[in-house]
């Protein structure tokens, strides 16, 4: 997984609620065995007319956002579905930070696993900063993980809450499965104390 | 020791080591795994050099992208082939049992765990799944993971977690005759709304929780993820150890009795606390239909479809507006003058055999409209085996119905079973957002029963009246 220390880009604004997973990435795209080359099925729905066209309206396919690295959204951002698809086909499209004002549970995890910064701000914040993309072509933000700070073109700086074990794993780039296996002997403990108590749960599945 | 919650119990039960920012090492102890969300994990052990830790606690099964018509024959779309292969080829080299596509075992994931004897009370339960949270109607810690994670626990058999809140949602009261508990929690996510429970695991207490069979509170907890919560729950008692009892996997004769003197325990203390609660009165809940693209887009039946001008949140106003304009519909329409093309019965909030049994009842000697085509989908093979037993599919057959093999099917779309653009679909599944069944196939979710009536009428009905 890359590193995130800081990233300045800018700024691609989806103003919908509840943007569920489905609509990031819809099924069709689930049944690859790979998790690279899904940029093609971002939005695909929402990128398209009833004929089947390109909607030159939906933000995705206006010059402007194509080099966009920041997302900027609404309430409740990756509902639905658990698919980890909805984050690549971000990270595909060059999206590294995703900025709302709440996030699913099961996405904002998901993100973390692939190098991608959800920030949490607040709904004011969130508007003002819909206002300055709207204001201004090319808005540019800079997000500091380290500081948990986003900076604005005109200086205003917003803060962020983030875990700090979740905060550290991302800012190193660390592989979390090998910071898990380090814990080898506390897991095998465990698991002998835990079988003792309660031996039907290490019944093996057949 | 203080006052804990049923969670709270659970949790403390599986702390491999707890730091002291609060970020836990959770043992899991069983993983369900399918076809969809798994490649990509299989793929990273085997970049990585790793193995399972404990392959004999998970079990994988295709379902998703299986077809509903003879299996017999080759599947038509090579990329889902593909990826059902990949499954098996999957299983079959880090030594994980697998139901695979010709087994009677085979069904939706959420449907076999249970059915199994898998899923048993005090577990935690993981899957790359959202309505991994079904699980929890046995007082079990279930709960969707993405790929990453599904990588995780093949890997360590733990996971990396933070302790979320806990939210109680007590339904007291009896429900009226003939609504569910599909209309129950459609009727909760009305109230707290789509995020409502996001950060918590919920629980569901109160009388009319206690009332319902292993089938209804599976569909309970099922959509706990349309209210935002990653998991719901409900406290095992002697409805749910009677349903374990005898299935394959349930521990048997003194590991039995051990077990439920074990989970007589798993019953939230008097006088713990919850983070926050939400109560209902049973009696108030009508049928429920949902009218727009997000499951909190719901009314009772004998309801309307709102009015976005009536809305003061300027968002939620335009949400609306662009829902209701999608779904087709018009302001203030009563939600009975919703015509249907399409039903769908299935899918793991409703395709278990009560749930097919109770629409069988509805159906028996009567006729699908002329105008609308119905199917029934089974949630497992051994579910259709049970209702063909019971002669359940004549039934449905003879009405109109098509009764199909097990899977996800038109709940999401990815096999042959799709909605085309425009049409409108009357379903028993869980989510109604936008192309859900197929681009721009319009979702309607409700019960089984309010299913069946649609079905017959060709329009939504109140199923408390309809004779
Ligand atoms: S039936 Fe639908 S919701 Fe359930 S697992 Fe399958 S696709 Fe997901």
């Amino acid at each position: 997984m890359d590193a995130f220390t800081t990233l300045t880009g800018s700024v691609a604004p989806l103003d919908r609620l509840n943007v569920d997973t489905d609509q990031i990435i819809p099924k069709q795209f689930l049944k690859t065995i790979k998790r690279t080359g899904l940029r093609e099925g971002l939005f695909y729905d929402w990128r398209r007319r009833k004929d089947g066209s390109q909607d030159p309206e939906f933000f995705l396919n206006q010059p402007r956002y194509q080099e966009a690295s920041i997302l900027l959204t609404r309430d409740n951002f990756g509902c639905g579905s658990s698919r980890e698809h909805a984050p690549w086909a971000l990270l595909d499209q060059g999206f590294r930070c995703i900025l709302a004002p709440s996030f699913a549970d099961i996405f904002y995890n998901n993100c973390f696993q692939n190098g991608i910064l959800p920030v949490v701000l607040k709904g004011s914040e969130i508007q003002a900063l819909f206002e300055g993309v709207a204001a201004h072509a090319g808005y540019r933000l800079t997000i500091d993980l380290a500081a948990q700070q986003v900076t604005t073109p005109e200086g205003t700086a917003y803060h962020f809450d983030i875990d700090p074990f979740r905060k550290d794993c991302l800012y190193r780039g660390l592989d979390a499965i090998g910071l898990t296996l380090q814990q080898a002997p506390q897991i095998a403990q465990y698991e002998q104390r835990r079988r003792s108590q309660a031996p039907w749960l290490f019944q093996d599945v057949k | 020791m203080a006052a804990q919650t049923l969670f709270e119990k659970i949790w403390n039960d599986h702390v491999v080591r707890a730091e002291p920012d609060g970020t836990t090492l959770l043992y899991i102890d069983r993983h369900l795994v399918h076809e969809v969300t798994s490649p990509q994990a299989f793929e990273g052990l085997t970049v990585a050099g790793r193995a399972p830790r404990r392959p004999a606690a998970a079990l994988a099964v295709p379902d998703h992208n299986v077809p509903t018509t003879d299996r017999r024959i080759a599947i038509a779309d090579p990329i889902s082939a593909k990826q059902i292969q990949t499954l098996d080829d999957n299983c079959r080299t880090f030594g994980i049992t697998l139901f695979g596509m010709n087994d009677i075992r085979q069904g939706v994931v959420h449907v076999i765990g249970p059915e199994q004897g898998f899923t048993l009370p005090g577990m935690t339960i993981v899957c790359g799944d959202s309505h991994t949270s079904t699980h929890g109607a046995f007082g079990a810690l279930a709960f969707g993971i993405g790929t990453s994670e599904v990588e995780h626990v093949l890997a360590t058999q733990c996971l990396v977690q933070k302790r979320p809140k806990t939210m109680e949602v007590r339904v007291e009261g009896q429900l009226s005759p003939r609504c569910s508990a599909k209309d129950v929690i459609l009727a909760i996510i009305g109230k707290i709304g789509t995020a409502g429970g996001t950060g918590y695991v919920i629980e569901y207490t109160g009388s009319a929780i206690r009332a319902l069979s292993m089938e209804g509170r599976m569909t309970l907890c099922n959509m706990s993820i349309e209210g935002g919560a990653r998991a719901g729950m409900v406290a095992p008692d002697d409805i749910t150890f009677a349903y374990i009892k005898g299935r394959p996997m349930a521990p048997k004769g003194a590991l039995w009795d051990q077990a439920v003197a074990s989970w007589r325990q798993l019953t939230t203390d008097a006088g713990a606390k919850y983070d926050a609660v939400v109560e209902l009165r049973a009696e108030t809940i009508a049928p429920q239909v949902t009218w727009g693209t997000s499951p909190g887009m719901v009314t009772g039946v004998d309801g309307t479809v709102p009015d976005p001008r009536s809305m003061g949140d300027e968002k939620l106003r335009q949400a609306t507006e662009r829902a209701i304009e999608y779904m087709a519909l018009t302001p203030g329409m009563p939600i009975r003058d919703i015509k249907i093309d399409k039903v769908f019965i299935g899918s793991c909030t409703n395709s278990r055999i009560e749930d097919l049994r109770l629409a069988a009842s509805f159906a028996k000697g009567k006729k699908v409209a002329g105008s609308v085509h119905a199917m029934v989908v089974p949630g497992s093979g051994l579910v259709k085996q049970q209702a063909e037993q019971e002669g359940l599919d004549r039934i449905f057959k003879e009405s109109g119905f098509e009764w199909r093999e097990a899977g996800c099917s038109m709940c999401l779309a990815m096999n042959a079973d799709v909605l085309q653009p425009g049409e409108r679909c009357a379903s028993t599944s869980n989510r109604n957002f936008e192309g859900r069944q197929g681009a721009g196939g319009r979702t309607h979710l409700v019960s089984p029963a309010m299913a069946v009536a649609a079905a017959i009428e060709g329009h939504f009905v109140d199923i408390r009246q309809w004779s």
